[in-house]
């Protein structure tokens, strides 16, 4: 998808669509080219060579910073609920959901 | 034309820890929704989430368990999906440096046995519940977001529903013996996706696949595979092509039915999760939790085969459930003989859990009670006729020794006691005495019964038998 800065309108509106965003043909036209630009600029970093690098994955150095398996229980359930949008009976209301797909 | 089938299994098992992944909320069922959450499990900016130790621990015994190699250096990932359950939009798992590759468990069909490879294994963070409501709403339970799941996925070595039954069963009873999941599909505390597609037999490359999701007993696990290989050859045949097809068991019809066509693979946009610090493992470390791991079935079974003198088949049996393996141990502690105890789990007590339908644990049976009877059979306290009535007994929480003193069920074993019953009984049966002098041997059973009635059943057969022929002889 990000083969020699060549984003196509189809391309943003994947993105788009994964990120639950709708946008109509002028905005995609719009997007297409500033996500090319931003595209372009972060292509410069394709220029170090790191051959012989290994990949990054955390930038603190840190090793198994690890808790004991001892359960807390936080007692924030009303102070939680109190900022979700809406609440029903203890539980988190949201619009009915579709079934998609349930993740595990 | 013939064709082959290649089933490929995720089997999603939820960890038995006190706490959850990455946040200290308590891992527990059935409380108030919502009660064990903290700020972690909503997703709140700027929390620190932190490893819990103990489900490192139980990703490396499940790795163990299923010879698997367990990974040096690990980080976690996120995959990104939207959906309410999942608070922070998107999953913490291991998508780069799976805890275990590479393992392998054995199966048997129609006594057949064979390696199942286990490709990965990985450690990642469940989701909350959604309870769907035809009101309009939707309402979320964010108790279970974070609670610790292992995930195992076979290599596609699994070539028949039979094979994958197999597999499951396998695989539940190592991971039970672990002591890390209580693994109970109808708990959800185990669950299973499966993939299957068909091809040609000789051709080279893999059938479309088609998933089925969710189903809830590894019987219908069968029968949805089962039913898959014969619509996909019914399309195949008719010259048609299998699509890629998420698809449901519906266990009324026992057929599947089609879910949604996928299209294109899931993007899940994973990246190396920054807020977790990577995992190194140490071979002292490894070395710390092989200590602690219990012993396997296998193990088990030769155990009990070399040195408790158990058929081969009974250890087979004993062995299918931790419960019923750690029960027959704790009875075989209490003093109970091996074989005695063995055939009473393997007769009676599966006959009674068959019966009510319950699991081992969830009787009043305890392994001190059923060794306290045990041991009267075997000391001539009682004869196994008794023993019928003293087992029931027990199912209901009774103390076998008190139980057996108090109804006066106790054996008449004293030769003492005896000796003036058997001469009497005689005495009075002189035309038995006679039969037994021209060689009717029915005459001795007349008499035994005789013997039998006037003690209500606990004289000692064996003792009366002895008793009884010297006396008939003397005469």
């Amino acid at each position: 998808m990000t083969t020699e800065n060549n984003i196509t309108k189809a391309d943003v509106a994947h993105v788009a669509s994964l990120a639950k965003l709708k946008f109509n043909d002028n905005e995609l036209e719009k997007f297409t080219g500033q996500i090319e630009d931003i595209i372009d600029m972060v292509n410069t970093l394709n220029e170090v060579d790191t051959d012989n690098v290994k990949p990054t994955f955390n930038v603190t150095d840190q090793f198994n910073r690890m808790r004991e398996d001892v359960a807390v229980r936080s007692g924030d359930k009303e102070a939680l609920l109190a900022n979700a949008p809406d609440t029903e009976n203890g539980f988190i209301r949201v619009p009915a959901i579709l079934d998609e797909s349930e993740e595990a | 034309m013939n064709f082959k089938t290649t089933i490929g299994l995720e089997v999603h098992i939820e960890l038995k820890t006190n706490s959850k992944i990455f946040s200290p909320s308590p891992v527990e069922f059935g409380d108030q929704p919502n009660a064990n959450t903290n700020v972690i499990d909503w997703g709140y900016p700027g929390v620190l989430p932190q490893t819990n130790k103990g489900v490192v621990e139980a990703g490396m015994m499940a790795a163990k368990a299923l010879h698997a190699n367990i990974t040096k250096t690990q980080h976690f990932d996120r995959k990104n999906y939207f959906y309410p359950d999942n608070p922070k939009a998107y999953q913490v798992t291991q998508a780069d440096t799976p805890i275990g590759t590479d393992g392998w468990i054995e199966i048997e069909v129609e006594g057949k046995k064979k390696k199942v490879g286990i490709a990965e294994m990985h450690i990642e963070e469940d989701a909350g519940k959604n309870t769907h409501n035809p009101n309009g709403y939707s309402y979320v339970d964010l108790n279970r977001q974070g609670t610790p799941l292992i995930e195992i996925v076979s290599k596609p070595d699994i070539e028949s529903p039979d094979e994958a039954y197999a597999y499951l069963e396998a695989l539940r009873q190592r991971i039970q013996f672990t002591g890390i999941s209580d693994v109970k599909m109808e708990e959800g505390s185990m669950r299973v996706d499966v993939n299957i597609s068909i091809r040609p037999i000789g051709s080279e490359q893999y059938g479309t696949k088609a998933e089925l999701k969710n189903i809830n007993s590894f019987n219908f696990v069968r029968k949805g595979l089962a039913f898959e290989e014969k619509r996909q050859q019914k399309i195949l045949l008719a010259g048609g092509e299998v699509r890629p097809e998420t698809r449901r068991y519906d266990e009324a019809s026992g057929e599947t039915i089609l879910m949604r066509v996928k299209e294109g693979a899931d993007d899940y946009r994973y990246f190396p999760e920054p807020d977790l610090p990577s995992i190194t493992i140490s071979d002292e470390w490894i070395k710390d939790v092989e200590a602690k791991m219990p012993e396997m079935p296998g193990k088990r079974r030769a155990r009990y085969v070399n040195e408790l003198g158990v058929t081969d088949y009974d250890a087979m049996v004993l062995t299918q459930t931790k419960e019923m393996s750690d029960f027959f141990e704790a009875a075989i502690n209490y003093g109970a003989d091996a074989k005695l105890t063995a055939n009473y789990l393997m007769g009676d007590v599966n006959a009674y859990l068959n019966d009510q339908k319950m699991d081992l644990q969830d009787t009043k049976i305890t392994p001190e009670n059923l060794a306290n009877m045990v041991k009267m059979i075997s000391d001539e306290t009682i004869s196994s006729k008794i023993a019928k009535k003293v087992f029931k007994a027990i199912t209901q929480g009774e103390e076998p020794t008190a139980w057996v003193k108090a109804k006066g069920l106790v054996q008449l074993s004293d030769p003492a006691v005896l000796t003036p019953i058997i001469v009497k009984t005689v005495d009075d049966n002189e035309q038995s005495v006679a039969d037994f002098k021209n060689g009717k041997d029915r005459a001795v059973g007349f008499l035994v019964g005789q013997i039998m009635k006037q003690t209500k059943g606990q004289a000692n057969p064996k003792v009366v038998n002895q008793i009884l022929m010297k006396e008939l002889n003397s005469r």
